[in-house]
């Protein structure tokens, strides 16, 4: 218990306020999802097509949500346009560090729905809706959705 | 299905702080409020409904049982919702599905939250976990930026502005000055909300709702009840609800769904919803509207208390509730139709960003503050009429989870 090494740290006496601090180690299980991110390793960006209601996801899933049944994965294409975006200067307190940050919603040519991601924009180019990007995968592989990021296309 | 009124109503003045008083006391203080006003003791009461959001805010779980047996209504039949920041919306519905069903002739709806218990980068990061935790919440998404998007869009493709969001906030700061319940009453202009620290562009600190501690009470009857317990009683005349992904990417890019007082000519070659509006606000009006008989919402309601997490939600709202047109919500605000006294004012006591968000207390203040309007009855509360609307005779209260993952719109009427 590390607060009784440090002491306990009170913020007010009336009303008496202390510091709780409470964490867990969450074993996370991407489960039915697993394949999206182990094929980020790969290079590839899957998403997921519904042979039955001829609908491409653009963010991966396993069932589709209109018919129910089974989709297949499909490699999305690797160049998108930004459908709307936004510069992050405040984050939760898990991304602290990285801020400023841009998060954008990306469209493919052929893919019914979006995907989101982060945008990595080293010149500081002006960012706007229709702009083309294209999806990179980090070197090394973290097995989180940030495993792929996109950048603007020249 | 019974008729089922509200008869009574209380509120906890909502801070950014309550260290003095834990969610237990601040719902007491509704409670008590709400049986003190409408002279109703606890053996009035036949059972209850909890609404919070988050055991991670209490740092408690079970929370909703532990505020019932300390505002004395152990024994009773009782149940938490929770629906993200729509759980007080959907309490309030479940209230209201507890007496239209005969489960209960009084049902005592009550919520809250004590959000000063984490700051504000912890409490920005445990509300994010209400958004997927494998595709979105790892890419640093959290609330503020993923309503960002929604505005960025939502800018591209009907040319709203960020001067037309900011409006909603100098209106409802503004209106928040005469309510004495209200955390954030202030005197702002336009230029004061795009000045001030940016957020997730477009939207700054001051277009961004309020984290609070805060607790409000409703409590419901059937006809038969509210007829002995209360002189003036309010109708609910109608529950709408809907639901949406909780993803915004896989939201579709098809047809609106049209209000009577629209037509598909309005819509020709808009792809709906996309991310530039919300559908489940859009059906939960639809079915509310049709319940009720409503055609046309603009001319049919006297005042709204909508879902103004973010300025531009407030904005957005306008439109999937059909009080303009989609496209139109930036000039609706513009041209002052949604202030006080105006074509159809909105969180006359001001909203979210001003008058507070304690999350689960958030749609059931709402459906306070409507009920004392429908009531005439806001003098008597804000010891000031400033804020009364005029005549008011039917309301409408509104409130989201998540990006429209959940919706609820009710209706009320005098
Ligand atoms: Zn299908």
């Amino acid at each position: 218990m590390k607060n009784d090494v440090k002491g306990t740290e009170i913020y007010k006496t009336d009303p008496l306020v202390k510091r709780w601090d409470y964490s867990l180690s969450y074993i996370h299980s991407y489960a039915q999802d697993s394949e999206f991110f182990k094929s980020l390793g790969k290079n590839i960006l899957l998403g997921s097509y519904c042979k039955k209601c001829n609908y491409k996801y653009g963010t991966y899933r396993k069932y589709c949500m209109y018919c129910g049944g089974e989709t297949q994965d499909i490699e999305l294409p690797l160049n998108g346009k930004i459908h709307t975006f936004t510069t992050c200067y405040y984050s939760g307190e898990s991304f602290m560090n990285d801020i400023p940050y841009t998060l954008i919603l990306v469209e493919f040519k052929g893919i019914d729905s979006l995907f989101m991601s982060r945008l990595i924009n080293k010149e500081n180019i002006k960012i706007s809706i229709g702009m083309k990007v294209k999806a990179k995968f980090k070197r090394l592989q973290k097995f989180d959705v940030n495993d792929v990021y996109f950048i603007p296309e020249l | 299905m019974n008729d089922v009124y509200i008869v009574s109503a209380g509120l906890s003045k909502f801070k950014k702080y309550n260290y003095d008083e834990d969610f237990r006391l601040m719902v007491k203080r509704a409670f008590d409020y709400a049986l003190n006003d409408t002279d109703i003791t606890h053996k009035d009461i036949d059972g209850s409904v909890s609404a919070y959001f988050s055991d991670h805010i209490q740092g408690q779980l079970i929370a909703g049982a532990m505020t019932n047996d300390y505002i004395g209504l152990a024994t009773k039949p009782s149940k938490r919702i929770e629906g993200g920041g729509a759980t007080g919306g959907l309490a309030f519905q479940t209230g209201y599905e507890e007496i239209a069903s005969g489960n209960m002739e009084t049902c005592a709806v009550y919520g809250f939250e004590s959000m000063s218990h984490l700051n504000t980068w912890k409490g920005n990061d445990v509300i994010a976990l209400g958004s997927d935790s494998n595709f979105d919440y790892p890419l640093g998404g959290f609330y503020t930026a993923y309503y960002a998007l929604m505005a960025t869009r939502h800018m591209h493709e009907f040319g709203t502005t960020h001067d037309q969001m900011a409006m909603v906030s100098v209106k409802n700061h503004g209106n928040a000055i005469h309510n004495p319940f209200a955390q954030s009453p202030m005197k702002i202009a336009v230029d004061d909300v795009l000045n001030a620290p940016m957020v997730a562009t477009p939207l700054t600190m001051l277009d961004i709702s309020l984290m609070s501690d805060g607790a409000a009470c409703v409590i419901l009857a059937s006809e038969e009840r509210a007829k002995s317990l209360c002189k003036n009683p309010v109708k609910i005349r109608a529950i709408g609800s809907s639901s949406d992904t909780m993803r915004l990417s896989d939201r579709p890019f098809g047809n609106v769904p049209l209000l009577a007082c629209e037509s598909e000519d309005d819509y020709k070659n808009l792809k709906y919803p996309g991310v530039h509006s919300f559908r489940a606000g859009r059906l939960a009006a639809k079915m509310a509207y049709e319940r009720a008989n409503i055609k046309d919402p603009l001319k049919e309601i006297d005042f709204a208390e909508l879902y103004d997490s973010y300025t531009s939600a407030e904005i957005q709202a306008y439109e999937d509730l059909g009080f303009c047109k989609y496209g139109e919500g930036g000039k609706f605000i513009e041209k002052g139709y949604s202030e006080i006294n105006n074509k159809l004012p909105v969180n006359p006591e001001g909203g979210l960003l001003a008058s507070g968000h304690a999350i689960g207390a958030t749609g059931i203040m709402q459906a306070v503050y409507a009920f004392w309007q429908l009531q005439h009855s806001i003098g008597k509360h804000f010891n000031s009429n400033r804020l009364q609307v005029e005549d008011a005779k039917k309301g409408v209260i509104h409130s989201h989870a998540g990006t429209g993952a959940y919706e609820t719109v009710s209706i009320l009427e005098r």
